[in-house]
């Protein structure tokens, strides 16, 4: 695997922690855009974004972001924020001094690192509170002031360990936006989190983790096409439930067609999706059903999820 | 390779650096870490260490007020010799650089706050250097004061004859003398005690371990002692003490050396530690839960 120049290469890296595993035997490589990671805890999420970053080296592969690695510190730091999980604080710092002394030493002049310093709290909302000692601040502060010290330099490479964690619903929807708009300038965002849905929605995306191993990766549909072994469930809004029922079952691919309760639909479990929709063209043209809506019914990370791992991924 | 091959590389090296970059670094870590050791209710115990001669000699001063002789100068300045070369050089210093300098890293361990300056464009190198710069400046400034308030305490009060002792005697060269193995003593317990702190995850014990190297010291072979901070120290002092038994081992002076050399000497083996520390820390990794 060749490192580009645009590109986050994970080349067969591998961490164990004496003889524990934190990850093993990763491959990929990320274009811009928003990436999640996505594993219950102890699969190796916070590994993956630490080797990234370097706080951690790996037992053997390489890693290269945007063609540098962490051994080139003063180049690719300036490429890359890191939001870690670690909720502390340099004791008796201020909002303000933690952003603005990490911009000093990227060599940023006192000017220069005041203006991107207040730039930033106003991106994470924490101008108000600057001058307050983070030892005060509510547990969503401390996540967005270290939000704000992330991005603060402008990196290409914004990586952020669990973000949403802490934060009120405003503030997540706030985080989100801002995420979305760092993506949509051509960065890399890098998101773990346990927050299925908010991941399902922002990411372009997904890496599926388990026990140290990537299970997939990919945008989530082609992650879900290729899961081909595993039924997918389309469901169905119609009207004359039954027939359409009847003319799936005909079907070698089709394992359930399930009439719902209220007898307005159907929830199909096919192997093959695509033949299945011919199928439902056929049917709508032969004026037999009225559609009125079809939509994947596990089409998401969650479901996705439970496929693969055999867990939600929801929060422990 | 030929040396005129490695000098062309070095110099080509030494032109692509940005010196700049890691001098401003080096000021801002030197800052910041100055601002978390120096002015923290934590260190209390640091500037006892260094404050306790210095409250000693104000008591004798006071209690002694009237019975002051010139001819006691010069025993007063054995009592200081003994003071700096048998409790600074062997426990102020020692222990206040033991406490300073394996917190520049290990506290931040313990704090979890390392991974800030991990995830920052500095090279780890500089960190090593700015942290160390930061923990000599704060011992310095500690002892040197603490010195410099004793030497005050201990000749002011005989007035004219020690001005006269001071400015016309031999007291300001002994004066210079202390400040500079001070600084010395500063360097060398501080690079030992940084590397220390990047070696073992509980540092005390290893020090410990160091503090009986630099007592025995003096009984192994020449080479051995140029292991231990002390023997640089020891040809230094201005003063000699005269000191009998099994404690003169803390001040005499095996293997003589000229001061020119034991300064470049300790400065040397300072540099030579510091130079494993930069190995050591690109060595580290942020693993919080394993401290």
């Amino acid at each position: 695997m060749t490192s580009d120049a645009r590109q986050i290469v994970f080349d067969n890296v591998s961490k164990f922690y004496g003889e524990v595993l934190g990850v093993n035997k990763v491959s990929f490589s990320l274009e811009p855009g928003i990436t999640s990671l996505v594993g219950p805890n102890g699969s190796g999420k916070t590994t993956l974004m630490n080797l990234l970053t370097g706080l951690i080296k790996p037992s053997q592969g390489r890693i290269y972001v945007l063609g540098l690695t962490p051994q080139q510190p003063i180049e690719f730091f300036r490429q890359v924020g890191y939001c870690t999980q670690f909720d502390s604080f340099p004791p008796g710092t201020n909002g303000y001094d933690f952003i603005y002394w990490p911009l000093r030493l990227h060599g940023f002049g006192s000017d220069q690192a005041a203006k991107l310093t207040n730039e930033a709290l106003e991106r994470a909302g924490m101008a108000q509170v600057a001058g307050r000692k983070v030892a005060g601040y509510s547990k969503g502060m401390r996540q967005r002031i270290r939000l704000a010290q992330a991005i603060a330099h402008h990196p290409s490479v914004l990586v952020l360990d669990e973000p949403l964690n802490g934060l009120d619903p405003m503030a997540r929807a706030e985080s989100i936006a801002l995420f979305e708009a760092i993506a949509k300038q051509g960065m890399h965002v890098i998101i773990s989190s346990h927050i299925l849905e908010e991941v399902d929605r922002i990411s372009d995306r997904v890496v599926l983790m388990s026990s140290g191993y990537v299970v997939a990766e990919g945008q989530i549909r082609e992650v879900r096409r290729e899961v081909r072994d595993h039924p997918m469930q389309i469901l169905v809004r119609c009207s004359n439930a039954s027939e359409l029922a009847a003319a799936a079952f005909q079907l070698d691919h089709v394992v359930e067609a399930k009439i719902l309760n209220d007898g307005h639909g159907v929830l199909v479990r096919t192997r093959d999706a695509d033949q299945f929709y011919l199928l439902l063209n056929k049917i709508v043209s032969s004026g037999l059903v009225e559609v009125d809506t079809v939509a994947p019914a596990d089409d998401d990370v969650n479901s996705l999820y439970q496929y693969l791992i055999g867990s939600d991924g929801g929060p422990v | 390779m030929s040396a005129l091959t490695l000098a062309a590389r070095t110099r080509q090296w030494s032109r692509e650096q940005p010196w700049q970059l890691f001098a401003a670094q080096i000021s801002v870590l030197v800052r910041n870490e100055v601002r978390r050791n120096l002015f923290t209710r934590r260190r209390i115990w640091i500037y006892l260490l260094a404050l306790v001669p210095v409250l000693m000699i104000l008591t004798h001063t006071i209690i002694d007020r009237n019975n002051i002789r010139t001819a006691q100068i010069e025993e007063d300045t054995q009592v200081l010799a003994g003071i700096v070369q048998l409790y600074y050089f062997r426990l102020g210093i020692f222990f206040a650089c033991m406490g300073i300098f394996t917190w520049l890293f290990r506290g931040e361990m313990v704090e979890r706050t390392l991974h800030y300056q991990f995830l920052v464009p500095v090279r780890r190198e500089i960190l090593v250097i700015g942290k160390f710069l930061a923990g000599a400046v704060i011992a310095i400034a500690l002892f040197e004061a603490a010195i410099l308030a004793c030497f005050y305490l201990m000749y002011a009060r005989f007035g004219a004859a020690g001005k006269s002792y001071v400015f016309d005697g031999p007291g300001l060269g002994q004066l210079w003398a202390y400040l500079l193995v001070t600084a010395l003593a500063c360097l060398g317990y501080g690079a030992v005690f940084l590397a220390l702190s990047l070696l073992f995850k509980n540092p005390i014990i290893p020090g410990v371990v160091i503090m009986g190297w630099e007592a025995i010291a003096p009984i192994f072979p020449a080479w051995a002692q140029r292991l231990s901070i002390t023997f640089y120290l020891k040809p230094l002092c201005p003063v000699s003490l005269p000191i009998s038994g099994p404690l003169a081992i803390f001040t005499i002076v095996a293997e003589p050396v000229a001061p020119i050399l034991a300064v470049l000497g300790l400065l040397t083996l300072s540099i030579a530690i510091l130079v494993l520390c930069c190995f050591l820390i690109h060595r580290m990794e942020i693993t919080y839960t394993a401290e």
